[in-house]
């Protein structure tokens, strides 16, 4: 009886993925430490959330054909708990350091190269806004409410906040696959074809098929990339080099980037570039149907049949 | 959650249950090795004392970058003009003769300093950056008594923990032993080659280059060596926190 539910959702069943989707997956060979390891602790403990939700585990059962084991109730979740959570918490530390961030920029929103930069020397470029100092030339006849003491107390719990999160969701990534299997492109999504056929896409603003809704396209899976690999480790960098205590253990961090205003300059664009991909990522949520992608973030189900296409 | 198993739940609790033991461990062990900062209260406490913690144990004996001479910057930026009272006033026209620092506290035999006094003592130079907080930095060459040095001759009883520092303006804050006895930590009184300028916080100046502008208070008048920094004005250590900035400052 079970079988049968579960055949039947396959056949009809909006949310799983086609038959077609598993050819271009490699088969289940995923690396997992040693058994008396200290890190196979750690990969138990994931093995526990992931066995609970986790999209991949559900279907390496569904490849192995126990079709059985899959009761019509349990369709595997869109993302894991644990993407799910970190994710949330991620949201939270990065609205708080963008706000804080903002307020700190205020006080001297202006920005150099090297290792030193004030008033007295000329700047790289400036914001043109006022500022929350009187000693910083701005051309407005007004200053802003001092925000710093707050700002900067908020702006460091909440970095915690983004590392210790980005770790523990990095170690995820690796040890269950997640890494490997949900961004990694595939070899052949890499080709010019591929790629500009994806891009031709969301320049028309084509919408989703369900099977494409259920997995991330190679455009996103190299921008999300980016954002965790990229974007993420070069503000926590760019961050660390500008604190003088870590500048005397570490002073590589520092001179590597050309300086601490350097540091202070790059921190600012690569803020600015995680706030482009926020916006882009909002905006594309609500392109693909908004209440859907909340709730399979929110609750790991997809239910794209609930929410009429225009 | 169809799958829990027996097995994963032990695991589960054995995990919670060393977690949360281990939490209990290392705040005993913060406490015991100074790793809670005196503004570990409040909303921000958690993060404050994360960042306090780990920049101590990292930073305990590291040196700040030091600068060839070729990086100095031009103009060292006065944030702020200096004092206006009558007393700094005062001092200032006497060509700050009879500037005193004192030390008490803690120490075997309290003490008050003059300018001569201080500026006799084996002095220490180096060319460092100094950060403000706000963004803006200058690199500069400072010139003072190391205030180990200091702390040496006035005899540091073993229970201090804290050297208060006071300014003459109602300024005040604090450094662990750490910072206090760290060798590039100085009672400044020299600016590239000449006397600290009163617009950057001559005649004395904390100048500690491994934390931010604030805590390196200029016109410093008082030194109080301590062990509870809940003795001097609202308990947080300096008067940072009570405007509501961070008592440390490394970052």
């Amino acid at each position: 009886m079970e079988g049968y539910l579960a055949a039947k959702t396959q056949l009809t069943g909006p949310n799983l993925p086609k038959s077609s989707d598993f050819q271009a997956q490699e088969p289940m060979t995923t690396l997992q430490p040693r058994p008396n390891s200290p890190l196979f602790a750690l990969y138990s403990a994931f093995g526990f959330l992931n066995s609970c939700y986790d999209t991949e585990m559900a279907d390496s059962v569904w490849v192995s054909s126990s079709l059985q084991a899959v009761a019509a109730e349990t369709v595997p979740p869109r993302h894991t708990a644990l993407v799910r959570i970190t994710h949330w918490l991620t949201v939270l530390a990065f609205l708080a350091l963008l706000i804080t961030g903002v307020e700190i920029l205020i006080s001297h929103p202006r920005f150099y190269w090297g290792e030193a930069g004030n008033v007295n020397m000329p700047p790289l470029f400036k914001i043109p806004i006022p500022a929350s100092r009187s000693t910083v030339p701005t051309g407005y006849g007004y200053v802003l409410p001092d925000q710093n003491g707050w700002s900067r107390y908020l702006h460091f719990q909440a970095a915690w906040l983004a590392v210790l999160t980005g770790l523990l969701y990095a170690s995820y990534g690796f040890l269950s696959g997640h890494f490997r299997r949900n961004l990694l492109p595939p070899a052949a999504g890499l080709s010019w074809r591929s790629l500009s056929a994806v891009i031709a896409g969301h320049l028309r603003f084509k919408r989703l098929s369900d099977a494409e809704a259920a997995s991330y396209n190679v455009l996103q899976r190299l921008t999300y990339l980016a954002v965790i690999f990229v974007l993420f480790p070069l503000v926590i960098w760019t961050g660390l080099a500008m604190s003088p205590a870590i500048a005397s253990v570490f002073p590589g961090l520092v001179s590597v980037l050309g300086g601490q205003q350097s540091a202070r300059t790059i921190h600012f664009f690569v803020s600015l570039l995680l706030f482009l991909f926020l916006l882009v990522h909002v905006m594309m949520i609500s392109l693909a149907g908004f209440t859907n992608r909340m709730r399979a973030m929110l609750t790991g189900r997809i239910n794209s049949n609930k929410e009429p296409h225009s | 959650m169809n799958k829990l198993s027996r097995r994963k739940l032990i695991t589960t609790g054995l995990a919670a249950t060393a977690g949360a033991s281990g939490l209990v461990v290392a705040d005993k062990l913060a406490q015991s090795k100074g790793l809670i900062p005196p503004d570990a209260g409040g909303l921000f406490g958690a993060g404050e004392t994360l960042t306090y913690a780990a920049q101590r144990l990292l930073t305990r004996h590291s040196m700040a970058r030091e600068f060839p001479r070729s990086e100095i910057s031009k103009v060292p930026f006065v944030n702020g003009p200096p004092p206006k009272d009558d007393a700094f006033l005062k001092l200032q026209a006497g060509g700050f003769a009879d500037w005193r620092l004192t030390v008490d506290g803690l120490v075997a035999h309290p003490a008050a300093l003059s300018l001569a006094d201080i500026k006799s003592y084996p002095s220490r130079s180096h060319i460092t950056h100094l950060a403000c907080e706000e963004g803006w930095s200058y690199i500069a060459e400072w010139t003072g008594a190391p205030l180990s040095h200091v702390l040496e001759l006035v005899g540091v009883l073993p229970q201090a923990k804290y050297v208060v520092y006071f300014a003459i303006d109602q300024n005040w804050d604090s450094i662990d032993m750490a910072d206090a006895l760290h060798p590039q930590t100085l009672i400044s009184y020299g600016l590239n080659g000449a006397d600290l300028p009163v617009g950057n916080g001559g005649p004395l100046r904390m100048r500690l280059p491994r934390q931010l502008g604030y805590k390196n208070v200029k016109y410093i008048t008082r030194l109080t060596l301590t062990d509870d920094l809940k003795k001097f004005g609202k308990g947080l250590g300096s008067a940072a926190p009570e405007e509501g900035y961070a008592w440390y400052a490394g970052i």
